[in-house]
């Protein structure tokens, strides 16, 4: 790992000022996925800003009857949360469905968000990579691509959004309260936030440098029943191959998100207009430019029969 | 074994020796190309570990995990991957586990911390160190001081009302079962596959058995 210096910042403009002084500088709060790339020197922050003082670890109802969930609360005090459970509970199984107890207890919300791709091409670093070192190429593009993007992907990156949450909150609409280093706030819609990975994919989400997560916010409950299906290689502790986030309502309409498919969750709004007519026709939108691999085209086939799957459960 | 006694000498310092003193014959590329490196921050911080205060300078590097095991001298806790997917590094944090490797000690600040060392004695052992050895829940033994600790807080997760992904009902309470277990353990890897038994063991504690 490579030396750095360290502040606790006192206020989110403070960290936020912070960030955009020292370039590189980064922001840690669970740091489970930080410090692992730190000490494999695939991130290298000359300066760490500690956030895990700002008081952003509540849960508390919006005036417009949602959530506004603190930044840092951590993953396994969001999943347990009474009000989550009983109106998002597509958003406490995602949670559960990720990572480990222990890792649940130290990862926040902003941190779940901002986590970078486990693309094992992206953690090597004898290998190229144009998310990790920009216009070195990427050998996953004809390297071992089980795991990669069907959807959404580019000639420059074929990398997946690894979290569980994520594809919640998409499915959720939920929305993104930030701070600026010039004390200024600004709301992003959860479906600008991640980035499609283009000629760029180093630059992952819309947040400007310095820019600073101090809340996700929640709209009212939708109702409908809430199914969080995860398909990995084992039981419990891995990342998915496919996931499907689905809220369906008694009348057969609903909204879908997929993870582990593309560089963000994957939501098509026009394919969740498919849903009274199955999974087939559901997954024919939502894939309809897919650009599989040789090695992950299974996907395609698993995304529908997972999302069959999910419409079935949702049926009780 | 009175080295082992000694945080000053072990056997990575001879393997360490050994190292440089091939680098130094070798020559080679590497000295030709040197990496800037920053010099190394050195930060003061006090936390409480097993009961008892603790004050460290540490290079701000420093793990929670090597503050434990290099500077504390208390090795019960085990590195295994060094990247938080093994397990062997479990502690309880004020009351929570987590993994010490990822985790800066200096960001555990006035933090009380629990490891293998804190929960029994050899001879006043925690009911789950005594139900591991009744169950032979080990094979090697490299995993069980974070098992132990993981179990104790998982059992803890389930009275406090903690889901899981094998949750039934998220809205009812949480069940204490055979299932509950599994799911909540999955943080902890076995290489020697002793699970069935670290099972048994954790079943016994809770009553489930």
């Amino acid at each position: 790992m490579r030396a750095f210096t360290y502040q606790r910042a006192a206020s989110p403009a403070e960290a936020a000022a912070a960030a955009l002084k020292t370039p590189g500088a980064k922001f840690i709060a669970g740091g489970t996925n930080l410090l692992d790339l730190m000490k494999l020197e695939i991130e290298t922050p000359p300066h760490l800003i500690d956030v895990n003082g700002l008081g952003l670890d509540k849960i508390e109802p919006t005036k417009g009857g949602g959530l506004r969930i603190g930044a840092l609360v951590r993953n396994t005090d969001l999943a347990a949360d009474a009000k989550v459970r009983k109106d998002y509970a597509v958003l406490s199984r995602a949670l559960l469905a990720g990572a480990s107890g222990q890792l649940r207890n130290k990862a926040t919300t902003a941190g779940n968000l901002l986590q970078r791709t486990r693309c094992p091409y992206f953690y090597d670093t004898n290998q190229a990579c144009n998310k990790r070192l920009p216009g070195s190429g990427c050998s996953a593009i004809g390297g071992i691509s089980r795991q990669h993007a069907v959807v959404g992907a580019s000639t420059a990156c074929i990398a997946t959004h690894p979290s569980d949450m994520a594809v919640a909150m998409r499915l959720l609409d939920a929305k993104v309260e930030t701070v600026r280093p010039n004390g200024q706030t600004r709301v992003i819609p959860i479906a600008d936030f991640h980035r499609l990975p283009g000629t760029t994919p180093h630059i992952e989400t819309s947040l400007q440098p310095g820019e600073f997560i101090t809340a996700v916010t929640l709209p009212k409950p939708i109702g409908g029943t809430h199914i969080y299906t995860k398909v990995r290689d084992r039981a419990s502790y891995a990342f998915a191959l496919v996931s499907v986030a689905a809220v369906i309502q008694t009348d057969g309409t609903g909204r879908i998100a997929l993870g582990g498919v593309a560089h963000k969750p994957w939501r098509v709004e026009a394919a969740e207009k498919e849903l009274p007519r199955g999974a087939k026709a559901v997954s024919a939108k939502l894939f309809a430019n897919a650009v599989p691999t040789p090695e992950n085209r299974f996907k395609l086939t698993l995304a529908e029969r997972t999302l069959a799957a999910a419409l079935l459960e949702a049926k009780g | 074994m009175d080295d082992a006694s000694d945080p000053d000498f072990n056997r990575r310092d001879v393997l360490v020796g050994t190292t440089a003193s091939f680098a130094l014959t070798g020559g080679g590329t590497a000295a030709a190309q040197p990496i800037a490196v920053s010099a190394p921050v050195v930060s003061k911080v006090a936390f409480r570990v097993n009961g008892k205060d603790q004050v460290l300078d540490l290079d701000l590097r420093t793990t929670l995990l090597d503050a434990l095991r290099e500077h504390l001298n208390l090795t019960g806790t085990k590195k295994g991957c060094d990247h938080g997917q093994c397990g062997a590094c479990t502690v309880i944090v004020d009351g929570r586990r987590i993994n010490a490797c990822l985790s800066l000690a200096v960001m555990h600040e006035g933090d009380e911390i629990t490891t293998i060392e804190g929960l029994g004695t050899p001879t006043d052992l925690h009911p789950m160190q005594a139900a591991f050895v009744k169950h032979d829940g080990y094979q090697c033994g490299y995993c069980t001081p974070g098992q132990i600790c993981s179990a104790v807080a998982v059992l803890d997760e389930i009275k406090a009302g903690i889901p899981s992904h094998v949750t039934r009902d998220l809205t009812g309470t949480v069940e204490l079962s055979p299932a509950e277990i599994r799911e909540r353990m999955s943080g902890n890897i076995c290489r020697c596959g002793a699970y069935s038994n670290i099972i048994d063991a954790i079943e016994d504690v809770a009553g489930v058995a």
